[in-house]
């Protein structure tokens, strides 16, 4: 009940195609590294595909298609623009090119922890703000944050503290966690102990699992042998190969359900959402990429979504105003899943639901019922304000 | 929410008044039924408007959601999104009289104060298409937002408002020529529409921003905004989606999605007088001829709920079928 803020950023389109002639352009960049190991085909023993990743351009291309309307109602001819190298060099020479010839200063970047983190070092000086759609590190949200670096895709901690709320929800509270031998699996461990202690939850064990057949090593690679004891409510996997993990369910020696990378998992996104405009997104996504719509590319789309609402509610592509507005409190992003979304001060994490799933349907959508918070509970998932290791 | 033997004769009564109110209707006499449009059973509840029960639940097409009466109100329409069709039942028997087909994923529509188009919105393919009844042809499509949502009609018929949820936009558009005059960035994601009697003001949902927001239809400019927030809820917890304003144009009710409530709005000073309390993620509303009861679609309780608009009570709830989104009452 109060006079409209928004009235004094509001742009009507006089006759729409009169404009746009010349209408002035605002181009997005997208950047990605060319062999990036992890988009590599990994083949399991008799060729089978455990996993197959896809580069999420698709979902910044999706993104791009579905701002037409909004770039007309600016006057603004939006633009995506795609660029690979071999290396962080590489990368860095592409965006100074980028902003210099075409004024782009904004870039979505799929690129994993240690060259992202290069990358954001070789440009801070550059006046330029990149969006990370892929990498999941919690320490790039941590001791290794940096004030040009916005986090779209959800953190590691946001994802276990997702799971972890919905174990304590169901009260399944005693934990046994099978680690695989991938650095990855490690950083994944950490992130659940973690968000047990934060929501309540006994972790019974930690064990590392080997693959293998050897009868001496049976401690390390027989799954009976390793469930049996201690007793707990729950299994968590920690597998990122998969090799080993796809065996654990329906084999434990215990009757227990395995959450984690088989069974229950946290995601950013899911093909099976159908609530808050999901289905509509995922049909589109469809549509143009041929394929289901994963984390990364939605994280594309909403890096693309964001910078445009972020234009559309400043007022134009003036880079301070838009950065200020992305950083600010009024952002109340559409991400498709119920509560606005926006960007933390303190690390630069978009807050956002996670949706738990299984293989094929939602089963929950983090922060679940009861889990509070004093200023909003999409802070109860990844890290808070008070515990931020992030200093810019 | 059941409601106690004292409300129900209030209801009965207030029943019996909405019956015989038909005389201002411009066609056949009424059937007295409900029809209510469940979206996830691909079927239709009707309910008879005197006892409130459920007499029938049909098949229909897939995923129905929007639904509207034709002019004289002997047929009423259904948009079905997964089957790219508009469905025509015979109001009086429920009997499906044709189909429009070929309809781009269709949501919701308006129909034209002559009766002779539609003007529906296609979720899927950003556009909304104008849509002769009599031979179910397009004649017409306007190029917009992603998502295309909410479509209302000016009493003279010459503009039809179009909200895009994925744009955050409302289309101003001329009917007669199908081409967009203006686009208004609202709050986000912009979901349905009412007009004040007056018409110089169109009150628009925007769903994740928990508000209505109001136009001022002379300068297509947004003049207000009313920001609901139900005691104890959190601004993210409520989303607001169909409106209705009533026909003196003095009260306005704003179903509130996940709030699981209704917001009641006094028109003229924009002030919210009441919420009252519903089943779960109500979104589609219908008002009675006489306007003495509100029902009220609750999506994620698969029931509709029964407002005496007097006391702002819930008279009754009424189980109907999977994610009821639409309603029609033909009294």
């Amino acid at each position: 009940m109060r006079p409209s803020a928004l009235v004094l950023m509001l742009l009507t389109l006089l006759p729409a195609v009169a404009a746009a002639a010349e209408r002035e352009s605002f181009t997005i960049g997208y950047l990605e590294i060319a062999d990036d190991p992890r988009y590599a085909e990994v083949r399991s023993y008799t060729g089978l595909k455990l996993r197959t990743v896809h580069r999420p351009f698709p979902g910044a291309e999706v993104a791009a298609r579905e701002s037409r309307a909004t770039g007309r109602a600016l006057g603004l001819k939006l633009g995506l623009e795609r660029r690979q190298a071999a290396d962080v060099a590489g990368l860095a020479a592409e965006i100074r090119g980028m902003r210099d010839r075409a004024g782009i200063r904004f870039f979505l970047v799929d690129a994993a922890a240690d060259a992202l983190l290069a990358l954001a070092d070789a440009t801070r000086d550059d006046g330029v703000l990149l969006f990370n759609i892929s990498e999941p590190a919690d320490r790039l949200r941590r001791e290794d944050c940096r004030a040009n670096v916005m986090h779209v895709v959800p953190s590691r901690a946001m994802l276990t503290d997702a799971m972890a709320q919905y174990l304590a929800a169901r009260n399944w509270k005693r934990v046994l966690v099978l680690r695989g031998e991938q650095g990855q699996d490690a950083a994944t461990v950490a992130a659940f102990e973690r968000s047990a202690r934060k929501f309540g939850l006994k972790i019974a064990a930690v064990k590392d699992f080997k693959l293998g057949n050897d009868p001496r090593n049976r401690a390390r690679n027989n799954i009976a042998l390793m469930t049996a004891e201690p007793d707990h409510d729950v299994l968590f996997l920690a597998d990122g190969y998969g090799e080993f993990g796809r065996y654990v369910p329906y084999q434990t020696h215990l009757p227990r359900p395995v959450v984690g990378a088989q069974g229950l998992a946290a995601a950013a996104w899911h093909w099976a959402w159908e609530r808050h405009g999901a289905p509509q997104l995922n049909q589109r996504f469809d549509r143009h990429a041929g394929r289901e719509m994963k984390d990364a590319d939605w994280a594309a789309w909403a890096a693309y979504k964001v910078i445009v609402e972020a234009v559309a509610r400043s007022g134009g592509t003036d880079f301070d105003s838009v950065a200020a507005y992305l950083k600010g409190e009024a952002l109340t992003f559409d991400a498709y899943k119920g509560n606005p979304a926006s960007f933390r001060p303190w690390n630069n994490q978009l807050r956002q639901p996670i949706l738990l799933h299984t293989h094929n349907a939602v089963a929950a959508r983090a922060p679940l019922d009861g889990f509070l918070h004093r200023r909003d509970v999409l802070d109860t998932l990844g890290d808070d304000e008070p515990e931020s290791k992030c200093r810019f | 929410m059941r409601h106690s033997a004292a409300t129900a004769v209030i209801s009965l009564a207030a029943v019996m008044a909405a019956m015989t109110a038909f005389a201002d209707g411009v066609g056949a006499e009424p059937s007295g039924k409900i029809y209510v449009s469940n979206e996830k059973s691909s079927s239709i509840t009707v309910l008879d408007g005197r006892t409130h029960e459920v007499i029938d639940e049909f098949e229909t097409c897939a995923r129905p959601r929007g639904m509207h009466f034709n002019l004289d109100r002997r047929q009423f329409f259904v948009g079905c999104a997964d089957d790219n069709v508009i469905a025509v039942y015979d109001t009086a028997t429920a009997k499906l009289v044709h189909r429009i087909r070929k309809m781009e994923e269709p949501e919701t529509f308006d129909l034209h104060p002559s009766g002779k188009w539609l003007v529906v919105s296609n979720e899927e393919d950003a556009a909304a298409t104008k849509v002769n009844v009599a031979s179910g042809k397009v004649e017409g499509e306007a190029e917009l937002g992603e998502e295309p949502e909410g479509v209302l009609f000016t009493a003279d018929g010459k503009t039809v408002y179009v909200a895009s949820e994925a744009n955050n936009l409302v289309h101003v558009i001329d009917f007669e020529t199908m081409e967009v005059k203006a686009d208004i960035f609202v709050g986000t994601r912009p979901r349905r529409f009412a007009l004040t009697r007056d018409e110089k003001y169109l009150w628009v949902s925007a769903e994740l921003a928990g508000e209505v927001d109001i136009i001022d239809t002379a300068t297509n400019k947004v003049a207000w905004d009313i920001l609901f927030l139900p005691p104890g809820f959190r601004r993210e917890e409520v989303t607001p989606v169909d409106l209705l304003i009533t026909r003196d144009g003095k009260t306005a009710y704003v179903a509130l999605g996940r709030a699981n409530h209704v917001g009641v709005v006094d028109v003229e000073s924009r002030r919210i007088t009441d919420y009252i309390l519903v089943g779960k993620r109500p979104w589609g509303l219908a008002l009675t001829r006489d306007e003495s009861l509100l029902y009220v679609a609750n999506g994620l309780s698969d029931d509709i709920s029964i407002i005496d608009t007097g006391t702002h009570k819930v008279l009754k709830s009424i189980p109907v079928g999977m994610i009821p989104y639409g309603i029609l009452i033909d009294d």
